[in-house]
């Protein structure tokens, strides 16, 4: 006997139905628990005590806290989260109230009221964590916990007669929404840039080349496994050691830490001329945001994205500091002459060292003065190639000469070490040199066929400008450790290298799944999160509304959500009755009956019916005496096959609105 | 859905009956239909509305062995039962049966016996056999009790308990008679007298020949989702104690059966359903208010329910 079911029209302030409250507790837990990552944690622990506490209560029957205690306890944790943020409002102020408010709420929950204050409060929760992480796994695990909300609104509705089958009911609900999802989504008007102002702290996370090098300041990049950009080229890849992405240029030294030279205001900018011959490569860059205004194109450029510029280190710049994930369309050809004709002041100062630092480099250097540029160039990397020199992440410390101590004692290093020294070197033979920092490589995803260039393949070399020939790229790390241009930076160093996981793994499988994650990723980002007006347009031009108004979008987006309303009642309309024809027969008639103003009540049985009829309508009594018989026969009898057809007559006899007479 | 001969039959009895019960047609069909679905009955009214009248004419007109046992409050089990005395010729016990053994038992006022005695009735009611001193003695078939009491409220009443109703196939209230039926009643004199003169319409054993043509109405799937339904209904119906038992369920179904074979029928339509619905299910249904569901109850039930 199912007594205990809760009526549906129970009234708001109706006391709480025992067993729905371990589902109030878990949706606290799921919309208000992942909160704990970034919350101070004396919070995270109020918030599982009060849980518990509440399940205390409800396990051994006890009494609710008393009032006083909950208001002391509001108060307390109030005024903690205003020590601790220094305000009660704001981003992360106001996402700890609301977590003190889930921890809390269920102690004085007794009522239906409280316990739908709870599922708002959840669903409002749920928001917030996009503030925090706009990752697939945040929008699954929201996802889930929106289910899990609509599955505790029905419990408390009294539906469903287990979880699973409660459960299912919340997922067909949310299935049921799936389409209006879509449709505003796409079609809901976009705005540029997010709805509210993010905090000032937004952009110190992001991690990529810096605007000085230093030594370390590249090993330690490169111990992330964090993706810098994606690209996908429109053809033929090149090979992997032509790969280099060009970033900062640093053409000034100061001993320790080499940086781009800031012009005087008089000196005229140099202009960069590029000869580029042999076919270009058109590609796709989507740019991690590193809050710096490079743009990493493959060396070199030919064509530049739309509001950005070449400077005359040849870095193409944006207007504004990447700040979100951007796409950039270049054109690259790896075969050029940069620069042939260079102006003297850059020439000059692409010479410069820094007195009275490095003696012993800057000695060997002065013997070979006189010589061709080529010629210096090629003793040096014999130089890395044949003494025992090492690549290593983890060099030993340099002292005040760092150039002298590299070259002479420790001769372990990583590629800035080695682009430093070797640059050092060129300018003290007299041959203009300058250190090019940004990556090398790249691993090509086989999903869906981008090119991923991560942290880890951050990378510094060398460019040193030849008469005739302009600047001429020279990578000394090659000379010492060619695998790593070749084969990328995993096979270049030994295992016990601090390099990260994820670009270690080799293992076939783990691999693959490693790519089929990142080109999901890839495709999230793009469609998700890089949804921005001009995607939108593009879609929109797509399905035939090119260029539409505010007007025209309103328009179709009520029209497709009218439209999809329309489909989903029709599929979750319950199934007809019967489609048997006999059924199908005796309702027609009866209504056919019910239009004459004699209804049959839906408990009437068919005898009982007809002579209603014969004593209202004594016209009529024959038929529908006949009509009942039929129908009384074909449901309730052994057989009577026969009587469809008797059936179908009498509903022929009966007067219909083309024969008003009978 | 040719009257068959058992049909013409049927009507011949009740059209003999209605001939000495005035005016109540639905009661001596019910009653009627009670004994052909081969279940026991009771019937509750006031004195002197014709109870033991209807009981005796529907004995009479089937012919069958019928005893009376007027109950009273000092009534034993071995009043009913019979007792075994001692034979001096033979110098052995002999059991002398008990007004129990006939073919119809018609227990008069069976709510002034006390619980016990009443109780000597169930198992005969039951089992359709008898255990006294240890042995067991089979009853005459066909075997019904036909049982009257008085509300109730009445002075000097042990009310039947609910296991002992739930025996009772149906329970009929007979009522006051119309104006035209009582008149009828006080020009013509009391029905008792009537009652010798009432010959038997059946021959032996051509009752259970009709018991089994109902037996075999038609019940089809429709039929008994409809019943379910009903049954449910009571099950989750704020305002009864208990719902419907699975035995009141079948029940439902044999009286229906029998009503549809009285109207000429060999299938079970909804209309049979709820015609004798209220005489199952009344008597079963107690009130959480207090008192046994009235016909009003019964009808919003049934008009609640859709036909599936």
């Amino acid at each position: 006997m199912s007594r205990s079911r809760p009526a549906l029209a129970a009234s708001p302030t109706s006391p709480l139905d025992h067993h729905v409250l371990p589902w109030l507790l878990a949706v606290a837990l799921a919309t208000a628990g992942p909160h704990a990552a970034h919350l101070p944690i004396w919070l995270s622990v109020l918030f599982v005590t009060a849980l518990l506490w509440r399940a205390w209560i409800w396990r051994r029957r006890v009494l609710l806290p008393p009032r006083w205690l909950l208001a002391l306890l509001i108060l307390g944790t109030t005024s903690g989260i205003g020590w601790q943020f220094r305000s009660l409002f704001g981003k992360d102020a106001g996402v700890a109230m609301l977590v003190v408010f889930m921890a809390l709420k269920p102690l004085e929950t007794r009522s239906r009221r409280d316990a739908l204050m709870i599922i708002m409060l959840g669903f409002f929760l749920l928001l917030t964590h996009y503030f925090y992480s706009q990752s697939i796994p945040t929008g699954l695990w929201l996802l889930a916990a929106c289910t899990l909300l609509t599955a505790t609104l029905i419990r408390l509705h009294g539906g469903g007669p287990s979880i699973p089958e409660t459960l299912r009911h919340a997922g067909l609900l949310m299935l049921q929404a799936l389409p209006f999802m879509l449709i505003l989504y796409l079609l809901f008007p976009r705005v540029s840039g997010p709805l509210w102002g993010l905090p000032q702290d937004a952009y110190s996370g992001l991690s990529g080349l810096s605007h000085e090098m230093a030594p370390g300041s590249i090993s330690n990049l490169i111990q992330s496994g964090a993706i810098a950009f994606r690209s996908q080229f429109a053809g033929e890849v090149p090979e992997k050691a032509e790969l280099y992405w060009r970033g900062p240029v640093f053409d000034e030294y100061d001993g320790m830490t080499w940086r781009a030279r800031k012009r005087p205001p008089g000196e005229p900018p140099g202009q960069p001329v590029i000869e580029a011959s042999g076919p270009g490569h058109a590609y796709t860059t989507i740019l991690e945001p590193h809050n710096e205004r490079w743009l990493l194109a493959l060396d070199l450029p030919m064509r530049l994205p739309a509001d950005s510029a070449l400077a005359p280190t040849f870095e193409v710049l944006a207007r504004e500091p990447v700040r979100v994930r951007s796409r950039f369309s270049f054109v690259s050809s790896v075969d050029y002459h940069a620069n042939r004709a260079e102006t003297p002041e850059t020439l000059r100062e692409s010479l410069a060292v820094p007195a009275d630092i490095n003696p012993r480099a800057r000695a060997l250097a002065n013997t070979w003065r006189g010589q061709s540029t080529a010629a210096v160039a090629e003793t040096v990397l014999h130089m890395f190639r044949e003494q025992d020199f090492r690549y290593t992440l983890r060099p030993p410390l340099l002292g005040a000469h760092p150039v002298d101590e590299f070259l002479f004692e420790t001769r372990r290093g990583f590629c800035e070490h080695y682009a430093s020294a070797f640059v050092f070197l060129m300018r003290a033979a007299g041959v203009p040199a300058r250190v090019v920092a940004g990556y090398q490589g790249g691993e090509i995803n086989p999903i869906d066929g981008y090119l991923i260039v991560r942290q880890s393949d951050a990378h510094a070399w060398a460019e040193i400008w030849v008469a005739n020939e302009g600047w001429t790229r020279v990578d000394p790390t090659a000379a010492v450790a060619p695998s790593r241009i070749e084969q990328g930076i995993t096979a270049a160093l030994p295992a016990g290298e601090p390099l990260p996981g994820i670009i270690r793994l080799d293992a076939g499988w783990l691999r693959g799944l490693r790519h089929r994650w990142e080109a999901t990723n890839n495709a999230w980002n793009q469609w998700v999160l890089g949804y921005n007006p001009q995607r939108q347009r593009e879609v929109l031009s797509r399905i035939g509304v090119p260029d539409p108004d505010w007007r025209q979008m309103a328009a179709l987006l009520a029209a497709l959500c009218a439209l999809t309303l329309l489909l989903v009642a029709v599929w979750a309309r319950p199934p007809r009755r019967r489609e048997d024809p006999v059924e199908l027969a005796w309702r027609r008639y009866c209504s056919r009956l019910a239009r004459l103003g004699l209804g049959r009540a839906e408990w009437e049985g068919p005898l009982d019916f007809a002579e209603r009829v014969a004593r209202e309508e004594p016209r009529l009594a024959a038929v529908t005496g006949e009509a009942a018989r039929c129908y009384a026969e074909l449901r309730y009898g052994r057989n009577g096959a026969d009587q469809l057809a008797r059936l179908r007559r009498c509903l022929r006899e009966l007067p219909s609105y083309r024969r008003k007479t009978f | 859905m040719q009257p068959s001969a058992g049909h013409s039959r049927v009507s011949e009895i009740l059209a003999a009956a209605n001939a000495v019960i005035l005016g109540k047609p639905t009661q001596t069909r019910l009653a009627l239909c009670c004994l052909l679905a081969q279940g026991h009955l009771l019937i509750e009214d006031l004195p002197g509305v014709g109870k033991t009248t209807l009981a005796h004419t529907l004995a009479r007109l089937l012919g069958f062995h019928f005893s009376r046992i007027q109950f009273t409050s000092d009534m034993l089990p071995a009043d009913i039962l019979g007792v075994s005395i001692f034979d001096r010729e033979r110098g052995c016990f002999r059991f002398l049966p008990g007004p129990v053994f006939s073919q119809v038992l018609l227990a008069d006022e069976i709510n002034r016996a006390t619980p016990k005695t009443q109780s000597a009735l169930l198992e005969a009611m039951e089992e359709g056999q008898v255990t006294t001193e240890g042995e067991t003695r089979p009853l005459p078939e066909p075997f019904f009790v036909i049982a009257t009491q008085n509300p109730s409220t009445q002075v000097g009443t042990f009310p039947l308990p609910e296991s002992q109703l739930d025996r009772f196939l149906l329970r009929i209230e007979i009522g006051y008679p119309d104006r035209n039926a009582e008149r009828l009643l006080l020009e013509s004199g009391g029905r008792r007298e009537q009652l010798p003169g009432i010959t038997a319409r059946l021959a032996a054993g051509e009752f259970t020949g009709l018991q089994k043509e109902v037996a075999g109405v038609y019940a089809s799937h429709p039929l008994l989702d409809y019943v379910q339904l009903l049954v449910e209904a009571t099950r989750q119906d704020q305002r009864f104690v208990h719902g419907l038992s699975p035995r009141a369920a079948l029940s439902l179904v044999s009286a229906a059966r029998a009503w549809a074979f009285a109207a000429g029928r060999d299938m079970i339509l909804p209309e049979d359903v709820q015609a004798v619905l209220p005489a199952v299910s009344r008597h079963r249904l107690r009130l959480v208010s207090g008192g046994q569901a009235s016909a009003e109850d019964i009808d919003t039930l049934v008009r609640s329910l859709p036909l599936p």
